[in-house]
């Protein structure tokens, strides 16, 4: 009876503890071998057959498919410079260069990788159509209502995320620090 | 206690095999990965295009919308296939992925050198049956050997702008997968 009850009570234990963190991993983002650039990760190996297992169940999991390697790495940050989560409510601006690449693209996402719908159909910028300063900077203004030059609209939403990809670059596994890639900042500017 | 403790630390080493175990085994059980939405909307080696994600519709999460996407579902195990696609003015790109969604080759159009990206892709054994009189080291005959039997070519073409987007459609357009 003892042994019974033992078993049973290790079983369910198990099965909770394994399944739980096996969610939590694959929800949370909790993948290897990333580049943290400022507030930006990227995962480079997960455009290689060098991807971990982690990153592969999640990538299952979404349905989504990673950029390869070959044709780019992609930057994600949802938070702020000081660590704040991105919310759309909020007034955020995304300033400074980019890293050596052919194009790049910069766009707004909700956490579930859904683009977000506003009232001017923007759901992110090019390196061709971003406007630029005389010395070759970017302003992104983020944020829920209209700015003049660049303004990415949130739509709103209480959470979001922003994917910056670089294509054609020399930006990949060997990358480490913000002095190989200098990534735009992202800074709170107020809140509504 | 001790007999308590012992059953927890059972249950422990249980919990991390069953932790391990769900996340190496999920890619071969998941229903509703890339490769399977793209199946839903894609027959067999051919090119087909992929509606621009909008907020209220997309193939797949996360996909970038200043690109025009093709795919190609590709099944290898008649034959290998041919795959050729004319460049865009802006950035063209052709992703390779296996039936499990993992990245194993990628080429844009700066590597490829030319107004086409053209190549050959294969499983391993159909490479190793390629006769030897054949010269597949010349430089015009690029070869990917697709580490699954089935996959997806993925073929993406920039609009820098809007006023682009016909161009990079066109070209996608003209891209063909056909097993040779």
């Amino acid at each position: 009876m003892r042994l019974l009850f033992g078993t049973m009570f290790a079983l369910a234990v198990a099965a909770a503890l394994g399944l739980g963190t096996t969610w939590v991993a694959l929800t949370r983002g909790t993948a290897y071998g990333g580049v943290t650039i400022g507030a930006w990760t990227a995962w480079p190996k997960n455009g290689t057959t060098g991807i971990d297992p982690y990153a592969r169940a999640m990538v299952v999991r979404t349905g989504e498919l990673p950029v390869g390697s070959g044709d780019g790495v992609a930057f994600y940050a949802s938070t702020d410079d000081a660590g704040e989560s991105l919310d759309g409510r909020c007034d955020v601006l995304v300033s400074g260069i980019t890293p050596q690449a052919r194009f790049w693209t910069l766009t707004l996402y909700d956490p579930e990788g859904r683009l977000v719908a506003n009232s001017i159909r923007r759901q992110g910028f090019t390196s061709q159509e971003i406007i630029r300063k005389a010395d070759g900077a970017f302003d992104v203004a983020v944020g829920p209502r209209a700015r003049p030059g660049n303004w990415l609209p949130t739509g709103g939403i209480d959470k979001y995320q922003l994917v910056l990809r670089l294509y054609d670059t020399p930006i990949g596994m060997a990358t480490r620090t913000g002095a190989d890639a200098p990534m735009p900042s992202i800074t709170r500017r107020g809140c509504q | 206690m001790i007999r308590l403790g012992l059953w927890l630390l059972a249950a422990l080493l249980l919990g991390g095999i069953v932790h391990l175990a769900t996340v190496l085994l999920l890619p071969n059980v998941a229903t509703n990965d890339a490769y399977a939405r793209v199946s839903a909307i894609a027959p067999v080696n051919s090119v087909i295009p992929v509606p621009p994600p909008t907020p209220e519709n997309a193939l797949m999460p996360f996909m970038d919308p200043a690109f025009a996407t093709s795919i190609c579902r590709y099944d290898l195990s008649r034959a290998p296939l041919k795959f050729s696609v004319p460049i865009s003015p802006a950035y063209t790109s052709v992703s390779f992925y296996t039936r499990g969604d993992v990245a194993y080759y990628a080429i844009n159009d700066r590597a490829a050198g030319r107004r086409v990206i053209e190549l050959d892709l294969m499983t391993n054994a159909q490479r190793a049956e390629l006769p030897e009189n054949e010269d597949i080291t010349a430089a015009d005959r690029l070869i990917v050997t697709s580490p699954t039997t089935t996959g997806l070519i993925v073929i993406r073409a920039l609009t820098p702008e809007p006023g682009w987007t016909p161009a990079a459609r066109s070209s996608l357009a003209a891209a063909r997968c056909r097993p040779q």
